[in-house]
């Protein structure tokens, strides 16, 4: 690659080339990282709303921990998650280290904090709202959550976008687990790691144009989906 | 509604996750270095291998402390590695069966062109980095336990400098792999002690040249080792030994010696010698 080339043109060029291990990596990459986003929705949508909709004693201080650990470093969470599933660890059997599945296993870890903290604020801001009308009515818990969640629709699919940038971003955690593995567990964030150690800095900058484009093309379709199924509620 | 797509979802993603990575078992993982990987070695080498086995080889590219590490943990059935100390420390700790001897290549010390130092064109190692001590011109360190790194520690000990008391000053250890001490050495003007193979294929050169090489105190040696699938019981030791052998023979030898970036051979065999 030329060193004179645009940046956007060289990422462009990448894209066009139609490159089959570009193409790989592209889809290892949304494999990976929506399997962690739909996982992470499955356990973080209900506990957030729990947390938010329901009293109980420790809900506070469960509320203050899930918004700490919105923070996890990745490196640690990739470790931690190295050292349960390598051979000499308590899941060692399993033989997931180095799959696409120990990388799924950590941005699940990652994103799920990210969904819960966020869903039990909107959750607890509708329950507010409403708190008073499911008493009257003598709504169930789980009836209730389920009637929360689906109001809060619009604003979990935000939530849930959230944990997909985090997780589509994030280096260190796949790194370690995925072992970054030519055509096994490489994907977009560790091949610009790869290219950028080997003083590829143009290719490395187009590869993050694709990946940002990627992001791009989920938000995009994400929100086109929204605005359909809104328009269709309205019908 | 909201139940029915939540449940939806929840399928899709056990469907993600039951997914088989890839169908066939036949494939072994290497722990292996920075510097086979980033030259663009393995990329040449493992192809024949597997034609000829049809055994796949994954590898993983870490520092050579790491890469032992993971091997000694059992997450892997081969290490080649740079760092024969270490290397026969893993063996007689019972981690690894044997170790050969793989291959060569050497290390150089680059620097920018305006040479603050004065060492451009040296050939003794000790000396040299004695001079850059004295001038306190910037020194970029690995500073990661890798096989670069102990080996850099080598020679400072040789010199008689004690380099790490300067860290933070003009000695500068980044903690990163062969690449992105480069990268970040390169920036600071600082000389750096890199692998020539990972020198060649290196892409962010700037003005740096080589500026001392040939001293025989830095030679690299490579070695391979198959992990004891006695006190590792996962180790896949039959598919193990068969890339070991390969690697060691005749076929295995010419295609490490065939290997050339831009016209210049990068590591030299020397299996059994």
């Amino acid at each position: 690659m030329q060193p004179d080339t645009g940046i956007i043109a060289a990422a462009m060029g990448l894209i066009l080339s139609g490159n089959a291990d570009l193409i790989e990596i592209v889809g290892l990459s949304l494999r990976v990282t929506l399997s962690a986003v739909i996982l992470s929705c499955a356990i973080g949508l209900p506990l957030g709303a729990a947390v938010g909709a329901w009293r109980f004693p420790g809900r506070g201080v469960l509320a203050v921990l899930l918004n700490a650990l919105m923070g996890l470093p990745p490196v640690v969470v990739g470790l931690a998650v190295y050292l349960m599933l390598s051979a000499s660890g308590p899941f060692g059997p399993l033989r997931l280290l180095y799959t696409p599945t120990a990388m799924i296993i950590a941005q699940t870890i990652l994103v799920t904090p990210i969904v819960a903290a966020l869903t039990r604020q909107a959750i607890e801001d509708l329950q507010s709202e409403y708190g008073e009308q499911f008493a009257s009515l003598g709504v169930g818990p789980v009836r209730r959550l389920s009637a929360l969640l689906w109001d809060a629709r619009v604003g979990l699919l935000t939530v849930a976008l959230a944990g997909f940038g985090r997780a589509v971003a994030e280096v260190g955690a796949v790194m370690i687990v995925g072992g970054n593995i030519n055509h096994v567990t490489r994907v977009m964030t560790t091949t610009i790691a790869l290219e950028t150690s080997k003083g590829n800095l143009q290719l490395a900058l187009a590869l993050g144009v694709v990946l940002l484009g990627l992001a791009l093309v989920v938000n995009a379709a994400v929100m086109a989906v929204r605005g359909v199924s809104a328009r269709a509620a309205h019908a | 509604m909201f139940r029915r797509s939540f449940a939806g979802l929840a399928a899709a993603a056990l469907f993600a996750l039951a997914a088989p990575a890839q169908a066939a078992d036949d494939f072994i993982i290497v722990q292996s270095t920075t510097s086979t990987q980033n030259s663009g070695l393995f990329d040449d080498l493992l192809p024949k291998f597997q034609a000829k086995t049809g055994i796949e080889v994954r590898v993983v590219a870490v520092g050579t402390g790491q890469a032992i590490k993971n091997a000694a943990n059992g997450d892997g059935d081969v290490l080649f590695v740079h760092a024969k100390p270490a290397e026969e420390k893993f063996v007689a700790d019972g981690d690894g069966v044997v170790r050969y001897d793989v291959m060569y290549n050497d290390f150089v010390i680059v620097g920018p062109a305006d040479d603050p130092a004065g060492v451009a064109g040296s050939s003794d190692v000790t000396a040299a980095l004695t001079t850059i001590a004295q001038a306190q011109a910037p020194f970029a360190s690995r500073g990661d336990d890798s096989g670069t790194h102990k080996a850099e520690l080598r020679l400072w000990k040789a010199a008689g400098v004690d380099a790490p008391a300067a860290s933070g000053d003009w000695y500068r250890e980044t903690g990163s792999g062969m690449g992105a001490t480069l990268n970040a050495g390169t920036a600071m003007g600082a000389y750096i002690m890199t692998d020539r193979a990972t020198w060649i294929a290196f892409g962010n050169k700037g003005d740096y040249q080589i500026a001392v090489q040939g001293d025989e105190r830095m030679f690299n040696q490579y070695g391979i080792i198959l992990v004891n699938p006695e006190t590792h019981p996962g180790v896949k030791a039959e598919l193990g030994q068969a890339f070991v052998d390969w690697v060691v023979s005749p076929e295995g030898q010419d295609a490490i010696a065939a290997y050339k970036v831009d016209g210049q051979q990068l590591f030299f065999p020397n299996a059994g010698e």
